[in-house]
Formats: structure tokens, C-alpha cells, sequence
């Protein structure tokens, strides 16, 4: 047990960090509550720094869990995009509060104020995340994902004053708990067929499965994608992607970067935990050729229709945030081309990937976030036309960003995208990867719009109404994400390296599958037939 | 080392620009244009493998970008290679000294995007990794969209649009060939490679016929659209029409090359089977060549694009739909799959970007003095513009193909080379031949009518200029060129009279690189012509041949 919690300690920390800012949020002075997100931008840059020291090698060496650097990894990225987020959400919340607080017109009312609220769910929704990747039985997995989850539906809902947002939570919501219900029910029939919640006693009892069997039984088939497309809710993919275009829209543009982000990681390491206990050859140390066959064209149905419906969707949008909404969908089509491929390699583009993402879809939401119009954060894309001529800097931000997101070359976006083409390629799913291509060239075409428009486009007279927000973080953060964007590319080897390790699945599991010999022809015989 | 000096210093500049005032920026940009082509020059000198075909000047450490698939920028080059940075390097500080005068606003951003497009293109040439050549190959697009999209004419948006989408399109659909056959690679040999040289040998030896045939579709349709060959040719007109006389340019004259380049470096030695697959199509029941397919497209473009030109009223359009004609020739000396017609397709790509981009740099003088490009509106200009008569008389000429200007030896050779690629020929068996030549002599014939026509109604006739009022913040231009334009037109034209009366050091310097190429053809087009002759043979020796079996 304190083997477990050693690892804990980022979250711990954070845990912490939810308290204080619970506590700051109440406090009467101005100043106190204005500090929030700088007071979660530090607890968030500790916990980074905190982490590789948590994972040292002494104490990986014996922790009881499936893929012990995963953590590592993901706790890392998520704390700094995470740090990136926490400041596009500076000046986001109370704004009518405070704004008639400070002419005197109300009195402070510790009930009316939500910024602490918001800061402290932002955290535990990070927490949640943190706590996916450390999960070693079903259950933990279940409350770590709806942690990540849970926070998420009341951010949306007190992020602006409007009906639109609260609509948009209570969607969020019914459609979180309907998913959610999914895969608890699916983890229910994996526990039926194995009788264990243990991650790693699972993957061992869905080997016997298929040495006895031939192949896993109904059961755990069934039970195994119903939790994959209950998770599907979480990365946005079909057959659970309605939400995304009116939650996102609905949302204030830095809950919409967080939407885009956080949920999408924890879904996606689920998945990979999920996915590591029944197939992946060399994650088993014998041969049964990847994913189970009904499990490999379930995900495989799955990423087609995503990035497919992902990008056509996103054709037809004249809202940036629906667009990149439905970007968001169609990214998701390309990650579980990593899962489909499996380790290293797909698991190493997943993580990547994530990363990628995360910083390019902060950067193009930090730009909508960081202006508005008579109080209103903007949100068609007809508004961010001739951006340049007032606000280059932005323009260039968000062109940055949409030829990331696109895969131009020699930005991240494309080290992403190309690391994930390879090692899909390298699982021999060609169509796949021509499926994929076609559809980064269709993709072209909508983020097209988002580099034409603010830097080539003449303003209008509704563009030219568009203010920046009264703060300047939202702006610091977009020219941050993007300076990584384009820097990163260079880094790309170490990373990949990072991520290499991080889905490095425990030793002694691996030997344990590998010595027994007669296992192994049995297996194969297995298959065979 | 040597070579990525001709990378970074391009982007240094770039950055340079950017972060110096706006009236310093074409001065900079001239000057780091320059010392690149002075510095491409003694690279030139020192190159020692003029006409042995090896590669020379490789990087020695290169960077490795991910590691696990052996990605790595390493750089190289061999003789024609370097003939096309010189090309490029040449033409990038006269591009640069030729919008002096036509480039008022957004200045910096303008000669940064300029140096940034010639690192991409450089890279393109050098590069001797695959994802290496990807990146630069793509990133060529996004200055070229901005040079359009900012700097164009009225229909800019369109225009560039339509450049991006279809160059992006296809290749992404090259991307997926080429890492398929990676993959391929990494199957047989255990470890990912993306080395060109590994990889084109590993392709068109151990691939099979039918493998081949899919990596083609894949490359050719990346590589088509960037010639452009007839059915995706339709962005070019409009690009170039709309971009900014040195954006033509850049694009007539390298841009286009890149996609014959391909054609070269890639689909000629990687999928040699793939070329003379006999491919039938499902449903209808059509056989053909793949080979003979691209012929045939490349002649339609010839004469297509020719016809287009004979009835059009703008002169760029013209001289840009003859960009699609001329480059047909290109195409139909590198299928022909002999010594004399890929040595005459790599000498039409410099002299193709030598003639075609000068002739934009008029059309661009006369546009800048006139604002406008129409040839109703212009006649007998040799009167009022007696330099500028000279150069564009020439220049047409060059392009047309008079003997003893350059034009004239790249179209001779791959018409040849056309001509004599069948069964009888021995040493380099082809499968084209006398039809196909004939066609594309028809395009020949067309090319001089509709060329001279337009050179018949604007140099000579009676004298018409549109009236035209001066806006204030254009500095006037003299009535003819004025000596900075001249100075940008001379070296060009004096090059086009050198290769044209000495084309002999060019034709060396590609002979030993085509020959290697084109080592591997014979065998593969004499079992095709032997299938041929004996129909009732035909699938033993299918089934006999195909190198690794069926799959």
C-alpha cells in the first residue's frame, strides 16, 4: 500500500492545492481571488517537477502495476498542459460579480462566487487523469475516469452566464453518465468472465482464456467493447461523439481547450490499460497477432467512422469552436489508429500524440479565448477575420496552430501524425493509413479557413467589433503553445523516447508469459484454429 | 555540413528580415540570395563527381529525428541534383532583385517567405532521406500559399486554395506509398530505414510487379499533380495567373520540377515492375500499361494545353498553360526509358525554368507598367519598348525550340528519345515509339504557332498601349526596362545562348545518373515485349517473372 501511495504524491499534492483553493476562492480580498489561477499554475508546475523524482527507478523497480512509467509520462504532460490551461481560464469566471463588486453595487457574497470552485474542480479533473494511468484494478479505474469527468460537467456549466452553457452541461452530463454506465457495466462483464478486477490478474486470466479457449470468451468479448465504446465518450469518438459539437460550443473557449484535452487523455490511457490486458503480441510474449479479431474490427470500425465524420463534420461548420469540435472527433479517429497498431510503436504515437494535441488545441482555443465582443467570447468564424491587422501576433497563434492540427510539416502536428502513420503502418494496416491520409486532405480544407481567414482575410465591420479580453494571459498562453509547437518538432526523438518508456509494460509479467514454452505452442495451436 | 549551409542560411536570413526594419528587408534578402548562389557555385566547383553519377558532398553526422525508424536529415547529392540547386539558387536572387519595384506592402514578410521557399526547395533536391524529402517537399506549399494569397492578383483566394488543396491531396497520398514501402523494407530487412538510396534499391528489386503497380498509383498521383499532368492541371493556370510575377516564377520554374523530379528520383528507379504492370481495370475489362498511360497523359497535356493556349486573351495564362505543355515533354522523355530522352527531359527541367521563368519576369514588367495582361489591349509594344521586344522575342524563341538556344536541344532529345523507344532498340528497349513521338510533335508545331502569334500581336503590329494612371505610391517606371530589370533578364538569357550552343558539359554531367537508372529497364521491357508476341504464352511468362511469386 505505501508502495502505491509513494506514486500518489503528485496527486497528493494537487489534492492539496484543491483544498487551498477552495479555501481562496472565499476570501474577501480582490486580490486573493484573482491570484486563483496563478495559485493552481504553481501547484500544477510543482507536482511537474515533483514527478520525475516520484519515478525513480528504486521504486518502480517493485510497483504493482501494469505499465509503471505510464505515470511518469502523462503526468508530466498533463501538468504542463495543464499549467498552459489554468492560465487561459485567468478572468473567466464571476465577471459580472466582480465587475459590479467593484462599483460598489454589491456587497462580497461567499455563495455568489464561483472562481475557487472552478479552479479547485479544474485540479481534481487533473487529478483524475493522474489517476487513470495508476490504476491496477477496474474499480479504481471506474472512479479515476469519473474524477476526470465528474468536475468537467459543473466546469462547463458555471463557465459562462449563459443558458447555452447550462444547456450544454446538462447534455454533457446525461450523455457522461449514460457512457459511464456503459463501461461499468462492461467492466462488470469482465469481471464476470475472469472473476478478477486486477488489471494485471486479468490480462492472465484472458490468456488462459485464449490458451484453453482458443480465443476470449463471449463473455469478456462483449464486455470488453462495451467498455471500449463507453470510453469512446471520453476520447469523442463515434459511436459516442454527438455531444462534442454542442458541449464544446456551449462552453467558454478555455473549458472547450479543457474538454479537448483532459477527458480525451484519461479515455485514451484507459484504453491503453484496457486494451493492454487481451491483446498486443509482445505484450504477452506470445504470439496472438495484435488485438482479438472482434476487438481489432470494433476499433477499427471505430477509427474510420471517427475521422471520417470528424472531418466531413467539421466541412460544413461556420462556428470555429464546432469546428474544432469536430476536429476533435476526427483527431481521435487518428489515435486509435495507435491503439489498433499496438507496442512500442502505437502506444509511443498515442502518447505523442496526446501531447501534440494538447498543445495545439490549447493554442487555437487560447486565441478564441483571449477576445471577445461586448462581453461575449466570440466563437463564429467570421470573427477572426482580418485578425492580423490589429492582433498579428494571434493570427500567427492560430494559423500556427491550424497548420499543426493540419499536419504541415515541420511543425508537431505533423511528427505526430507522421510517428502514428508509421506505426500503423508498421501493424500492416495500409488501408488504414490511406483511409488516415485521405483524410488529413480533407482536413486541409477546413483548416485552411482558420490560417486564411485571420491573417489573409479583409476585416468586417463584425470583426472589427472583436476586443481582446481585458486580461493578457489567455494571450501569453497561446504565444507559449505555439513557441512549443514549433520547437518541439526538434525534440520529437526524446519524447518519442519518454513515451517509449512510459508504455513499457512490468518485467516480471513478461518473463512470467515468455518461459513457458508448451503456453506458446498451445497458443498458436489455439489461433490456428 | 557543406550542403545544409545551403538550408540554414536561407532561414537565418529569414529571420534576419523579419526581425530588421521593413526598408532594409529586399537589401538583406538580395544580399544572403546572392551569397547563396555564390556559395552554390563554389559547392559547384569542388563537387567531384560531375560525371560519375555518385553522391557527393554528404552530410557526415546527420541529425537523427527519430531514431527507432532510422529517420534522419542526412543530405547528398549527384550531378543533376546540384544542376538544380544551381537552378534554383540562380534564379532566387534574381526572383528577389525583380520585385524590387512590384513589391510595396507587407515587405518583410514578402522576402521572408522568398528565403523561405528556397531553403524548402534546396531541401527538396538535397535531401537523401525520405521523410527528410517529405518535409521539405510539403513545406514548399506554405510560402508559396502565402506568396499567393497575399501578393496576388483578384482571384488570390481561389487561387491559392485550390494550389494548396491539390498539392496537399496528393502527397498525402505519396506519403502512404512511400511509407508503405518503408514498411515493405522493414519487413524484410528487420529495421526501419527511410534512406533513399536503400530503399529504391530494396523497392524495385524485391517488390513484386503488382506491389510495385500500387506504390506507383500512390507516388504518381503526388508527383502528377505538382507537373501537373493533364486530368490534375487545373490549379496551375489560376496560380500562376493570380501569384505575383516572382511567385510565377519560383513556381514555373521549380515548383513544377519538383513533381518531374519525383518522377525521377522515385518512380523511374523504385517501381520499375510497377511501370509495365499490365493493369486491368475491374468491371470493364481494360488493359493498359502504366507506362503507356502516363505517356499518353503526358501527350494530351502537350496538345490539350497547347490548344488552350492558342485561344487565350492573357498572356500569363498563356505562358502557364504552356508551362502544362512543355512539361508533357518532360514527362514523355523520362517514360521513354532511354539515355536520349531522360538526358533531354533533364535538360528541358533547367531550360524549362530558365526560358518559362524569364518570359514570366516580362509578362510581370508589362503587367507592372500597364495593369494589365491582356493581349487585345497590347500591340507593337517593340516600339515603345524596344528592350523589352528583344528579350521577349528571345526568350519565345528559347521556349519555342530555334536550334542554338536551349529550348531547342531538351525537346530534340526527347522527342528522339520518344522515337526510338521500341522493341528494336537493343541497348534501351521502350515501349513508346513513332505514334507517340508524332503526337507530340503536333505539340511542337503548336507550341511555335501559339507562342508566335502572341509574340506577332504584342511585340509587333501597330503600336496600342492602354492608358494608364499612375497611382501615387508606385514609384513610375521607366517607359522600357529599366537597367535592374535588364540586369535580371541578361544572366538568364546568356545562359539560354550558352547550354543551347554548348549543351555538351550538361549532357556529360546527366549521362553517368540516367544510365544507372535506366540500367534495370532492359530485361523488364524485353519480357514484356516478348509477352507480347506470344499472347499464348503470355501468363506462363507472367507467372515465371514476377521476382518473389505471386504476393
Amino acid at each position: 500500500m505505501a508502495d502505491k501511495l509513494w506514486f500518489l504524491l503528485p496527486e497528493i499534492w494537487l489534492f492539496v492545492g484543491v483544498v487551498v483553493l477552495s479555501i481562496i476562492g472565499l476570501s474577501k480580498s480582490k486580490s486573493l481571488r484573482d491570484s486563483l489561477p496563478f495559485v493552481t499554475c504553481f501547484f500544477l508546475i510543482v507536482a511537474f517537477i515533483m514527478t520525475p523524482f516520484v519515478y525513480s527507478a528504486d521504486r518502480v523497480a517493485d510497483a504493482p502495476l501494469l505499465m509503471p512509467m505510464l505515470g511518469k509520462y502523462v503526468k508530466m504532460i498533463v501538468c504542463a498542459v495543464g499549467t498552459m490551461l489554468a492560465l487561459l481560464s485567468v478572468g473567466l469566471l464571476d465577471r459580472p460579480l466582480e465587475a459590479a463588486m467593484a462599483e460598489g453595487r454589491t456587497r462580497f457574497d461567499a455563495i455568489r462566487v464561483n472562481r475557487g470552485e472552478y479552479f479547485a474542480f479544474f485540479l481534481l479533473s487533473l487529478i483524475g487523469v493522474m489517476l487513470v494511468c495508476n490504476a491496477n484494478d477496474l474499480i479504481w479505474l471506474f472512479l479515476a475516469l469519473e474524477l476526470a469527468s465528474l468536475p468537467t460537467y459543473i466546469m462547463v456549466a458555471i463557465s459562462r452566464p449563459s443558458s447555452k452553457a447550462q444547456e450544454a452541461a446538462v447534455k454533457y452530463f446525461f450523455l457522461g453518465a449514460m457512457s459511464s454506465a456503459m463501461f461499468l457495466y462492461g467492466f462488470a462483464l469482465l469481471y464476470g468472465s475472469t472473476g478478477t478486477i486486477v488489471i494485471t490478474e486479468l490480462r492472465d486470466a484472458f490468456t488462459d482464456q485464449t490458451l484453453s479457449e482458443g480465443g476470449l470468451s463471449r463473455l469478456a468479448i462483449v464486455g470488453m467493447i462495451l467498455s471500449i465504446i463507453g470510453l469512446c465518450f471520453k476520447i469523442v469518438a463515434v459511436p459516442m461523439h454527438f455531444y462534442a459539437a454542442d458541449v464544446y460550443e456551449g462552453a467558454a473557449s478555455p473549458v472547450t481547450a479543457f474538454l479537448g484535452f483532459v477527458p480525451k487523455t484519461a479515455g485514451a490511457v484507459a484504453l491503453i490499460l484496457l486494451l493492454s490486458t487481451v491483446g498486443w503480441s509482445n505484450h504477452h510474449g506470445f504470439n496472438v497477432d495484435g488485438l482479438p479479431r472482434e476487438i481489432l474490427t470494433t476499433l477499427w470500425m471505430i477509427a474510420v467512422l471517427t475521422m471520417t465524420l470528424g472531418n466531413v463534420g467539421a466541412l460544413l461548420q461556420r462556428s470555429a469552436k464546432r469546428m474544432l469540435a469536430y476536429s476533435s472527433i476526427a483527431h481521435s479517429g487518428y489515435l486509435i489508429i495507435g491503439l489498433i497498431a499496438g507496442p512500442p510503436f502505437g502506444l509511443n504515437a498515442v502518447l505523442f500524440y496526446l501531447l501534440a494535441y494538447g498543445l495545439m488545441n490549447t493554442a487555437a482555443f487560447a486565441v478564441l479565448a483571449a477576445f471577445e465582443r461586448r462581453g461575449q467570447e466570440i466563437e463564429s468564424l467570421d470573427d477572426l477575420a482580418g485578425l492580423r491587422r490589429r492582433y498579428p501576433v494571434m493570427a500567427v497563434v492560430m494559423a500556427i496552430a491550424a497548420g499543426s492540427l493540419m499536419g504541415m510539416p515541420p511543425l508537431l502536428g505533423f511528427a505526430a501524425k507522421l510517428y502514428l502513420f508509421i506505426a500503423g503502418m508498421n501493424a500492416g494496416h495500409v488501408a488504414l493509413i490511406v483511409i488516415a491520409a485521405l483524410n488529413s486532405a480533407i482536413s486541409a480544407f477546413y483548416y485552411l479557413k482558420l490560417v486564411a481567414l485571420p491573417l489573409l482575410a479583409q476585416s468586417t465591420p463584425q470583426s472589427e467589433t472583436v476586443i481582446p479580453r481585458p486580461v493578457v494571459w489567455p494571450r501569453v498562453a497561446a504565444i507559449i503553445t505555439a513557441a512549443a509547437i514549433v520547437i518541439l518538432p526538434i525534440f520529437a526523438n526524446q519524447l518519442i523516447k519518454a513515451s517509449n518508456v512510459a508504455n513499457s509494460i512490468e518485467q516480471s509479467a513478461l518473463l512470467s508469459a515468455t518461459d513457458d514454452l508448451s503456453l506458446v505452442e498451445k497458443v498458436e495451436d489455439g489461433t490456428r484454429h | 555540413m557543406l550542403l545544409a549551409i545551403l538550408l540554414i542560411l536561407p532561414l537565418v536570413g529569414a529571420i534576419a528580415i523579419i526581425a530588421s526594419p521593413a526598408k532594409h528587408a529586399k537589401w538583406i534578402a538580395l544580399f544572403i540570395s546572392t551569397g547563396i548562389f555564390i556559395y552554390s557555385l563554389t559547392l559547384a566547383m569542388s563537387f567531384e563527381h560531375w560525371t560519375d553519377g555518385q553522391f557527393g558532398l554528404a552530410s557526415e553526422k546527420p541529425f537523427q529525428w527519430f531514431e527507432q525508424f532510422g529517420i534522419t536529415l542526412s543530405v547528398g547529392v549527384d550531378s543533376v541534383s546540384l544542376l538544380l540547386v544551381m537552378l534554383s539558387t540562380l534564379l532566387m536572387p534574381l526572383c528577389i532583385w525583380g520585385s524590387f519595384s512590384a513589391i510595396t506592402e507587407r515587405v518583410k514578410e514578402y522576402y521572408g517567405w522568398m528565403l523561405a521557399i528556397q531553403a524548402a526547395m534546396v531541401g527538396v533536391f538535397i535531401a537523401r532521406d525520405l521523410i527528410f524529402f517529405y518535409i521539405c517537399f510539403e513545406f514548399t506549399l506554405i510560402p508559396m500559399y502565402f506568396l499567393i494569397a497575399i501578393w496576388g492578383g483578384e482571384n488570390r483566394a481561389k487561387a491559392c486554395i485550390k494550389f494548396f488543396l491539390f498539392t496537399f491531396t496528393g502527397s498525402m497520398i505519396a506519403l502512404a506509398g512511400l511509407l508503405y514501402v518503408a514498411w515493405q523494407y522493414s519487413i524484410s530487412s528487420g529495421d526501419w530505414s527511410f534512406d533513399i538510396a536503400q530503399l529504391t534499391t530494396f523497392a524495385s528489386t524485391e517488390l513484386t510487379a503488382s506491389q510495385q503497380a500500387w506504390v506507383l498509383l500512390a507516388l504518381i498521383s503526388g508527383f502528377a499533380v505538382k507537373v501537373p499532368l493533364f486530368p490534375v492541371h487545373t490549379w496551375l493556370p489560376l496560380a500562376h495567373a493570380e501569384a505575383p510575377t516572382a511567385g510565377s516564377v519560383l513556381l514555373a520554374s521549380i515548383l513544377l520540377k519538383l513533381g518531374t523530379y519525383g518522377l525521377y528520383r522515385f518512380i523511374l528507379p523504385m517501381v520499375p515492375e510497377g511501370l509495365l504492370y499490365e493493369v486491368t481495370l475491374p468491371l470493364v475489362g481494360w488493359t493498359f500499361i502504366p507506362l503507356q498511360l502516363i505517356a499518353v497523359l503526358a501527350i494530351i497535356s502537350i496538345i490539350y494545353a497547347a490548344l488552350i493556349c492558342w485561344v487565350q486573351d492573357d498572356i500569363k495564362r498563356l505562358v502557364a498553360y504552356s508551362s502544362v505543355s512543355h512539361l508533357g515533354f518532360c514527362v514523355l522523355g523520362l517514360v521513354a526509358l532511354n539515355p536520349l530522352g531522360m538526358q533531354g527531359s533533364v535538360l528541358y527541367m533547367l531550360n524549362h525554368g530558365l526560358s518559362t521563368g524569364a518570359l514570366f519576369f516580362l509578362v510581370g514588367m508589362i503587367y507592372e507598367r500597364y495593369h494589365t495582361r491582356d493581349m487585345d489591349k497590347l500591340s507593337g509594344l517593340s516600339k515603345s519598348m524596344p528592350v523589352w521586344a528583344f528579350f521577349m522575342v528571345f526568350f519565345v524563341l528559347a521556349s519555342v525550340g530555334l536550334p542554338g538556344l536551349n529550348g531547342f536541344i531538351g525537346e530534340f532529345l526527347c522527342l528522339i528519345g520518344t522515337f526510338v523507344a521500341t522493341a528494336d532498340n537493343t541497348a534501351n528497349p521502350g515501349i513508346l515509339g513513332p505514334w507517340y513521338a508524332a503526337f507530340a510533335a503536333v505539340g511542337m508545331i503548336l507550341t511555335a504557332m501559339y507562342l508566335l502569334m502572341m509574340v506577332g500581336k504584342v511585340v509587333f503590329g501597330a503600336l496600342k498601349e492602354p492608358t494608364v494612371s499612375h497611382d501615387s505610391h508606385h514609384k513610375p517606371l521607366p517607359k522600357d526596362l529599366s537597367i535592374r530589370e535588364i540586369c535580371v533578364l541578361a544572366p538568364i538569357a546568356v545562359l539560354c545562348l550558352y547550354i543551347g550552343l554548348q549543351p555538351k558539359p550538361l549532357t556529360d554531367a546527366i549521362q553517368a545518373p540516367v544510365d544507372e537508372i535506366l540500367a534495370q529497364y532492359p530485361p523488364i521491357v524485353n519480357r514484356y515485349h516478348a509477352s507480347q508476341s506470344r499472347p499464348d504464352d503470355f501468363v506462363l511468362i507472367q507467372q515465371s517473372t514476377e521476382p518473389g511469386g505471386a504476393n
